[in-house]
């Protein structure tokens, strides 16, 4: 695995991943959305607005996945110095930000016509905000501190840090009182979701999921051409 | 692979991380009343000293035909199925209010049984089906 990321010939293989997930992506972003804001059915009782669903829910799906992928490589790169991981998690980071930000502000579009009111303070919505943020400053102490090997340990142990935030995101409706809405989809047992508002839902995760994964690839080639040529500028 | 200097970061690491997670629990929980976004009727029939003057906020279901409206203000009955509150609110409500609904008010309480609000929020559930399933539903029930 280590040798496979560190190999040589890596631009190879991230050029055919690329060029494969271009070829499916606009074919499975078509069915999904035409899914999503077609064919599904409106909610009894909030109708059209249930649509902001299949983007909140995967979009807050990556975000935590993304941060949990980070924490987890900068746990063995801290312990290990594993360089390569660094450049992993680093080239996670944008595209887990933007997905945190995204479920935060298509969750505030939800909750006005809902809810009655675009942001509370409630525990579910400020420890997604708490994520963003801890996003925001691993994202800087890369760019704001110059020295490499220290840039690598502060960002790891910001890392490692923010991952105890994770559990609190995900159990915090079930610990406390909070406006947001318990769990629809649970790993073990049946979902409250009906069958005909899952399909799109998975649909819509699968095509952010793909691209993640091309936002990622495109992201970890310029950073290995960087370590390549050390003379480049940082950007 | 497991050298000195490997051994030594984990023990920092696991003393760091075993510190962060016990102050942060310890955290959490003094903070509790400050998290609970809102608190339950038998939550406040329970709570020996309330300050009256401050702003809370009560959620709890509407209970079932409990909603008068008349010109100046709507008046229904928060539940959490063992005690009850009583409120009264004069403004508009958000679309999803309904009986037999979840809700959120904030306002202030008068004596505990009942609450002025001035500002009402839907509490929406975790289940999300069509409108054909829900009428299905309700007609098994009756």
């Amino acid at each position: 695995m280590i040798k496979f990321f560190s190999n040589s010939n890596i631009f190879f293989w991230i050029e055919k991943l690329t060029n494969f997930i271009n070829s499916i992506f606009f074919i499975v972003l078509l069915v999904a959305i035409s899914f999503a804001l077609i064919l599904s059915p409106p909610d009894y009782l909030q109708g059209d607005s249930v649509r902001i669903m299949y983007v909140h829910v995967p979009a807050a799906w990556i975000g935590l996945a993304s941060f949990f992928c980070i924490a987890l490589l900068s746990l063995v790169n801290f312990i290990f110095k594993i360089k390569n991981f660094n450049l992993i998690s680093k080239s996670i980071a944008p595209i887990g930000l933007v997905f945190t930000c995204l479920a935060i502000i298509t969750g505030s579009l939800w909750g006005q016509p809902t809810w009655g009111t675009f942001w509370v303070w409630d525990a579910r919505i400020t420890s997604m905000l708490i994520l963003a943020i801890f996003y925001i400053i691993f994202i800087l102490s890369y760019k704001l501190i110059s020295d490499q090997k220290k840039a690598d340990k502060i960002s790891s142990f910001v890392a490692i840090i923010g991952s105890i935030n994770l559990p609190i995101i995900k159990y915090s409706v079930d610990w406390w009182n909070t406006l947001h809405q318990p769990a629809s989809i649970k790993i073990l047992g049946a979902s409250s979701i009906h069958s005909s508002m899952l399909v799109p839902l998975f649909l819509m995760f699968f095509v952010l999921i793909l691209y993640c994964a091309l936002i990622f690839l495109m992201k970890y080639k310029t950073e290995i051409i960087r370590i390549k040529k050390k003379n480049l500028k940082r950007l | 692979m497991l050298t000195k200097k490997v051994k030594k970061r984990v023990s920092l690491l696991s003393l760091v991380l075993i510190l962060s997670v016990i102050s942060i629990f310890l955290i959490l929980r003094s903070l509790t009343s400050n998290i609970l976004y809102f608190q339950s009727p038998t939550d406040i029939k329970n709570n020996n000293d309330i300050n009256f003057n401050k702003k809370m906020r009560v959620g709890g279901m509407v209970k079932k035909n409990s909603i008068t409206i008349n010109d100046k203000e709507i008046k229904f009955i928060i539940t959490d199925f063992d005690n009850e509150l009583k409120v009264s609110y004069s403004g508009t409500v958000p679309n999803l209010f309904s009986e037999e609904k979840g809700v959120v008010a904030e306002g202030r309480l008068q004596d505990k049984k009942f609450f002025v609000a001035d500002r009402i929020l839907a509490k929406h559930d975790e289940n999300y089906m069509p409108p054909e399933l829900k009428e299905i539903i309700k007609k098994d029930v009756k």
